[in-house]
């Protein structure tokens, strides 16, 4: 019996060895939507690869909230890449371990996003309460579904969209604007920790008229479980989210893969890559490379982007909005 | 009970007898209580797994990441149970044959992950072998990882499962005394010869019952592995952490299919404690049912 365990152990490490001799691996930390868009670009990167250079190359994939992510880097899971919703997700692992240099925005074309998404609205089929534009989801009786900006760095896209429309209607009287947004989420009946929570309870426990969801996520909803169920109300204006990627050089320093790790991150802006990411219902950063049958699912819409002066990027908007305290806590408390 | 005579009068019954509707009210709860929250989720386990038939069924088990998720787990339970095993025979022989010091507040620390939360667990392993904890950066220096792969897994899996085997023995043993050893020791036996001729067999079954349950746990932790795995596919997920992450990605056949292998786990385990308890109740004697 006891014989038997050791051989198990000894076997299973030493297969884990071998698994590692083998070849090439990259580690992709990325946050919870974009799994399926991996999925397909982690393909067609290993053949491109071995194309190009004759080595094997195997990428492994980790998805979680945005925010935890960083924290696991942080606290020593060695990814290679990280592939993040937030940039200030990527700024806290530059700042707390240095292994990501300061000016890692700079490095990759279109400030290190090869990929942009928005956020839209999704809906029960045929769309019964009507909801075309932000407005429309402060009326009393309509129950929005969006996961809480305090835990889900999705979801502090939707709240910044929000905002900005209120900025826009109140010519930013703030004190309105803070109304419009409270208001709004007073509507939101359960607030769930992740955007993946929040479409189950959409879509699974049927809870709520809309879901303020990821582009990408919406498409992905209506694909998996029937367009007979849903539509997707693309509001006039929304908010260019725009989740960056960046090398973690300290690690793949150390294990020896900053070159492939780099071209993984540069390929991503290649024809195939930003075809793949149409595909997969992100908006392509060269559009122009995407397939124009692709692109014509985007609706035109508005977008505001973080930079925007209503709201002064992150470094301003993160303590201003989602701190402890700030106008986040203030308004939902309320 | 036909003579009337011999018949109980009206207003008497056993203290413990109720009237036949109460009796039946609390059978019938307590029937319907099991079906509805042990029972019928047990099954709805199996028929989502073969909603689209036996071929998915399979089709979803032959895929790498699940195979590999499968395989973690095997291995992890391999490495974890076998380190209480041994843990607990000497925690158990301990505390049951000596007197010390102390030993009071022993027992209390062994029972300490049952009171623990699990995501308690995984975070002192993260803390104390994370880059920025307190062996961090010598494990950085001599290329060492534990936590977010297969060593912090093990780690937290140990420590959830620490008290299992521990705790069935303790009370057999202390029940026991220590009088068939002192016996065999004045007969000439070694102290060696005297474990496996005289303790083990008192207490094997006790050991497989323990065993068994740290097993069940090691194989279906979550919030402790979750903490330490780094969720990397095909790499550091755990069936229960694959379970989740297929059901994130609308794979809710292949979800299903990983759970009810958890669950089948699950009755084999119930099914190999009820033989035991059936054939050996009399030597399973205290410790927690």
């Amino acid at each position: 019996m006891r014989r038997l365990a050791y051989g198990v152990i000894l076997s299973a490490l030493v297969a884990a060895g071998v698994a590692q001799a083998q070849s090439v691996t990259l580690l992709n930390v990325s946050y919870d939507p974009t799994r399926e868009l991996y999925r397909a670009y982690n393909a067609e990167f290993v053949k491109y690869w071995k194309d190009k250079t004759g080595e094997a190359v195997t990428v492994q994939q980790s998805h979680g909230g945005s925010g935890a992510q960083a924290r696991a880097v942080i606290d020593g899971l060695k990814a290679d890449v990280v592939t993040l919703a937030l940039e200030g997700d990527i700024n806290a692992i530059a700042e707390k371990t240095k292994k990501i240099p300061a000016d890692w925005r700079s490095r990759l074309p279109n400030s290190s996003t090869p990929y942009t998404s928005t956020y839209v609205f999704l809906v029960r089929k045929g769309n019964p309460k009507n909801l075309k534009d932000w407005g429309d989801l402060v009326k009393p009786g309509v129950e929005v579904i969006v996961p809480n900006p305090k835990t889900s760095g999705g979801a502090q896209w939707a709240y910044l969209a929000a905002w900005g429309y209120a900025d826009q209607l109140y010519k930013g009287d703030e004190a309105k604007v803070k109304e419009f947004v409270g208001a709004l989420y007073r509507n939101v009946p359960v607030l769930d920790s992740g955007a993946r929570g929040s479409t189950t309870t959409f879509v699974q426990r049927g809870l709520g008229d809309v879901l303020l969801s990821w582009e990408n996520e919406a498409f992905l909803a209506i694909n998996e479980l029937g367009p007979d169920k849903f539509d997707i109300v693309v509001p006039p204006l929304s908010i260019k989210a725009e989740p960056p990627v960046a090398l973690v050089a300290g690690n793949a320093q150390e294990k020896g893969t900053t070159k492939v790790a780099q071209a993984y991150l540069e390929y991503l802006y290649s024809p195939t890559a930003q075809k793949i990411i149409a595909k997969n219902y992100y908006r392509p950063s060269k559009p122009e490379l995407a397939d124009p049958e692709d692109l014509k699912r985007f609706p035109p819409v508005e977008l505001l982007t973080i930079d925007d002066p209503v709201f002064g990027g992150w470094a301003k908007v993160t303590p201003k909005h989602f701190a402890n305290g700030a106008i986040f806590d203030q308004i939902y408390k309320r | 009970m036909s003579d009337p005579a011999l018949a109980a009068p009206r207003t008497w019954r056993s203290p413990t007898a109720e009237i036949r509707p109460v009796r039946a009210l609390l059978i019938g709860i307590a029937a319907v209580f099991i079906g509805v929250f042990l029972v019928f989720p047990l099954v709805a386990v199996f028929i989502e797994a073969l909603r689209n038939g036996v071929g998915a069924y399979f089709g979803a088990l032959g895929d790498a990441d699940t195979q590999h998720a499968i395989w973690l787990t095997l291995m992890v339970a391999a490495i974890a149970v076998p380190a209480n095993l041994v843990f607990g025979i000497a925690a158990a022989w301990a505390i049951s044959k000596y007197e010390f010091r102390g030993k009071a507040f022993l027992i209390t620390l062994i029972d300490l992950p049952f009171s623990v939360s699990p995501v308690i667990a995984g975070l002192i392993y993260v803390i104390m072998f994370g880059s920025h904890g307190y062996f961090g950066p010598w494990l950085n220096d001599h290329n060492i990882q534990i936590i977010f792969a297969v060593p912090g897994i093990v780690l937290a899996t140990i420590f959830v499962t620490f008290p299992f085997v521990a705790r069935e023995l303790i009370p057999l043993m202390d029940e026991q005394g220590t009088q068939e050893e002192e016996a065999a020791i004045s007969l000439g036996a070694s102290g060696w010869q005297t474990f496996r001729r005289v303790t083990l067999p008192n207490v094997k079954w006790a050991l497989m019952y323990g065993v068994l349950l740290c097993n069940a746990r090691a194989m279906g932790e979550f919030g402790a592995v979750a903490v330490v795995s780094g969720h990397i596919r095909g790499l550091t997920n755990t069936m229960p952490l694959h379970i989740e992450i297929l059901y994130n990605d609308y794979q809710w056949v292949a979800a299903f299919t990983v759970a009810s292998l958890l669950a089948l786990l699950a009755l084999v385990t119930l099914v190999v404690k009820s033989a035991l308890e059936w054939r050996f109740g009399h030597e399973l004697t205290g410790g927690p049912r």
